[in-house]
């Protein structure tokens, strides 16, 4: 479109004037986000809303969909913006007409009893009643703003609010028989989570609204990768992040080995050649060598230091337990504990989670992370297994309490594996300030990553198969 | 959108709205989501493949066979695997019958005749990619689990994908006379490439919620009573909700209707429930957990009667 084109001129023939920029539009800040929305696939778009009536929401927006958002991750994104960028039109048309919302009026006005709004809100669960849900959900939300305790993160958020709703599935409302609302049937799972849904959306509404002022593209970024808090919440995006790992992981190193050596003849593809050659077998076909499975030794810190990321981290190791068979891992504070076996015979991650904190032993007397007794206990007792295949991988912060670090410890066992990542929670910025030591452990490194979002995950995995890092 | 539709002989069978996909897919025992049902149509009237990715056991495949059923279209099925090559995927040449051929005519006929005839299509084993584009009747594609391959075949299918055409070095391009409506499932155990998900639409299955589940099992086990259906599918969404390694399928929710109703199960308390659990849970571990947490919290049989 040039700028001295009519804009009644030729941009009519794209369909009714004006959808065809707004839809561009849409699909610049879908960009912006991180979709790779190319010139086809908008193209796709524009026919595949041709075979749909736009009379219908679910329809029109489940076309662009099927275009343009090709993963999941992407089609979540793509539910917020289309929320967003819908949402915002009439937002903005409602500012230029000055129409004011109900449930905005409440917010100032009348102290809100929680009590009533918890059994409105039940109601209107229990009569799976959405637009009476969605504006309860806006009022209590306003209630917990004003109380000042919105964390910021919308998943903390949900789980808050729903708690001080008392609301959970299967239970009937505590000590509440006399006013009446005992009446109401217990809430079923589905019934809750439609109710989480509406709570998740107006909240995320909220701090698109409040973060307004930031450029578009920021508010959902920062919102997108947030430190997972809920384990089962991030765990796919992790499993995800894994899986890729294991792959480049597989295929990595191969090339060093002797490619000839220790091959083996296959019959029956070199019989078949052997036609070309009137049925004598002049070219030998062998069979693909099998990449070695590589071996790999995660040490996790869960001390205090990192409760925050600690989580993250045992769901890596839960991922990583999924993809790899040759893999043992390790968890440590003072000293070091295998928990193998715990991840092998658990499947559910809070339960491990509870099992590695109560078997693990590995806190001593303080509680603070000794790094020097820990890189000793590992190379007496473990480092015999170690050979140039294996690679271990540290989760921690490099925060020794003061303690001795051992660097020379360290040095040996990264000697005797092949290779030695090192994954640190904490940003660059404040690696080596206070008792931080990362400095003398990042030199023995094969590479040292802060990592506390699965895309640094992702980066890290990047890295590890040569690649380019993800700017960030 | 370079593929002019009406040359193909789509024409025919070319559905006019998604309610009609819907409807004929519920013909056919396939109860479509909403998305599921547009996306359909949308890859019939526009002659793009169907990229469904979700979790196992949702009805990824079952979408196909469903699609080919009502679409009265044979369905051509390619099961992908690790280290699937052009040979099985594509086409072969048949070389025993080559080599037999040489050496049946090797007294007549000069060599050029005999190369001739042995490159021609009456050696090609055709595998089924070249089946879904060279036959005469339009078909329905199924490339089933592509996440399985490597990422060089999935540059392989590009061709096929975006012009339906298929270049052997031997005999030269060979373009699709029927547009095959194709359909490729993925359940996202690693990342397939861009320019794979540029030429498809993308539809993300997931367990059917509550009420679409209900009518799946009365559509499979129409014997079984409401309050029955509804208290199966309860449990089966509670099992589903635990982090399970294998979580219990649609097929398998199906099959735990049937054997309740072999059974004679009023309700599902908690014998019922151990006796038939291994229809829907099948990992050891798995198991210890759902009789634990499930079990758990369905009533004693003594309360059911």
């Amino acid at each position: 479109m040039s700028p001295t084109a009519s804009p009644y001129g030729p941009r009519a023939e794209a369909g009714p004037p004006g959808l065809a920029p707004k839809l561009l539009g849409f699909c610049e800040e879908l960009r912006g986000e991180g979709l790779a929305v190319g010139t086809s696939e908008i193209l796709d778009a524009f026919a595949a809303l041709e075979q749909v009536s736009w009379e219908s929401r679910d329809d029109f927006r489940e076309a662009l969909a099927a275009t343009i958002a090709k993963s999941q991750e992407d089609r979540r994104v793509f539910e917020l913006l289309f929320e967003r960028w819908f949402f915002r039109a009439a937002e903005a048309e409602a500012i230029e007409r000055q129409i004011d919302e109900g449930g905005r009026r409440h917010e100032g006005a009348e102290r809100l009893d929680i009590d009533e709004l918890r059994e409105q809100i039940r109601r209107a669960i229990v009569d799976e009643n959405d637009g009476e849900m969605r504006d309860l959900v806006r009022l209590a939300i306003a209630a917990f703003g004003r109380q000042g305790e919105g964390s910021g993160v919308v998943g903390v958020d949900v789980q808050r609010i729903r708690r001080t709703l008392e609301l959970s599935a299967g239970t009937q409302p505590q000590g509440k028989a006399s006013d009446g609302a005992a009446e109401l049937p217990p809430i079923d799972r589905e019934q809750l989570n439609r109710f989480e849904r509406h709570l998740r959306r107006e909240l995320e509404r909220d701090l698109i609204e409040r973060t307004e002022t930031l450029p578009p593209s920021r508010p959902l970024a920062e919102l997108d990768r947030a430190l997972p808090t809920s384990p089962t919440q991030d765990l796919a995006a992790v499993h995800r992040a894994v899986s890729q790992m294991k792959r480049r992981l597989a295929t990595l190193g191969q090339e060093q080995r002797g490619k000839r050596r220790g091959r083996h003849v296959d019959v029956r593809r070199t019989m078949r050649a052997s036609l070309e050659t009137g049925g004598v077998p002049m070219h030998l076909r062998y069979r693909p060598k099998r990449p070695r499975r590589p071996e790999i030794y995660v040490l996790c810190d869960v001390s205090t230091s990192v409760t925050s990321a600690s989580v993250f981290f045992l769901s890596v190791l839960h991922a990583l337990h999924d993809s790899f068979r040759k893999l043992r891992s390790f968890v440590f504070i003072e000293r070091i504990s295998e928990v193998t076996e715990i991840f092998e015979h658990e499947r559910d991650f809070r339960e491990i989670a509870r099992r590695v904190s109560s078997e693990g032993g590995v806190a001593d007397v303080s509680g603070y992370t000794d790094y020097g007794r820990v890189w000793l206990e590992f190379l007496t007792e473990i480092s015999d297994d170690l050979d140039p295949r294996s690679t271990v991988i540290v989760l921690g912060d490099a925060r020794t309490n003061g303690r001795e670090p051992h660097a020379e410890v360290f040095a040996q066992v990264a000697e005797r594996a092949g290779r030695l990542f090192w994954l640190n929670p904490e940003p660059k910025l404040y690696w080596n300030y206070g008792d931080s030591v990362m400095a003398a452990y990042e030199r023995y490194c094969d590479g040292a990553f802060e990592c506390w979002t699965t895309r640094h995950l992702e980066n890290f995995v990047n890295v590890v198969a040569g690649g380019v890092p993800v700017t960030e | 959108m370079e593929h002019d539709l009406d040359s193909c002989a789509v024409s025919r069978d070319q559905p006019q709205s998604a309610e009609e996909v819907a409807a004929g897919l519920r013909e056919a025992g396939y109860l479509p989501g909403e998305s599921a049902a547009l996306v359909s149509y949308l890859a019939a009237r526009l002659g793009k493949p169907i990229l469904v990715e979700g979790p196992a056991g949702v009805g990824k495949t079952e979408l196909a066979r469903a699609l080919s059923t009502y679409l009265d279209r044979r369905l051509v099925r390619l099961q992908c695997y690790e280290g699937l090559d052009e040979a099985k995927a594509l086409y072969e040449w048949n070389y025993r019958k080559q080599l037999l051929r040489i050496q049946a005519g090797g007294a007549q006929g000069g060599w050029d005749e005999v190369q001739d005839d042995i490159f021609s299509e009456e050696f090609l084993l055709e595998r089924p990619l070249m089946q879904a584009i060279a036959g005469t009747e339009p078909v329905v594609l199924l490339i089933d689990e592509i996440d399985k391959t490597d990422q060089e075949f999935e540059a392989m299918l590009l061709e096929l994908l975006s012009d339906f055409q298929i270049t052997i070095p031997e005999l030269g391009q060979i373009s699709a006379t029927t547009m095959p409506i194709v359909v490729l499932t993925s359940n996202n155990s690693r990342e397939l490439t861009e320019a794979l998900k540029r030429r498809c639409l993308y539809l993300w299955l997931d367990y059917p919620e509550m009420e679409r589940e209900m009518e799946i099992v009365h559509l499979h086990a129409p014997d079984l009573p409401e309050a029955l259906t509804r208290r199966l599918v309860e449990v089966v969404r509670m099992v589903r909700a635990l982090d399970l390694k294998k979580p219990p399928s649609i097929a398998e929710t199906i099959d735990w209707a049937r054997t309740l109703l072999l059974m004679g199960a009023e309700d599902i308390d908690r014998e019922t429930f151990e006796q038939s659990m291994s229809i829907i849970v099948k990992h050891r571990t798995d198991i210890d957990l759902v009789a634990e947490r499930v079990g758990m919290k369905l009533g004693a049989p003594t309360q059911a009667g």
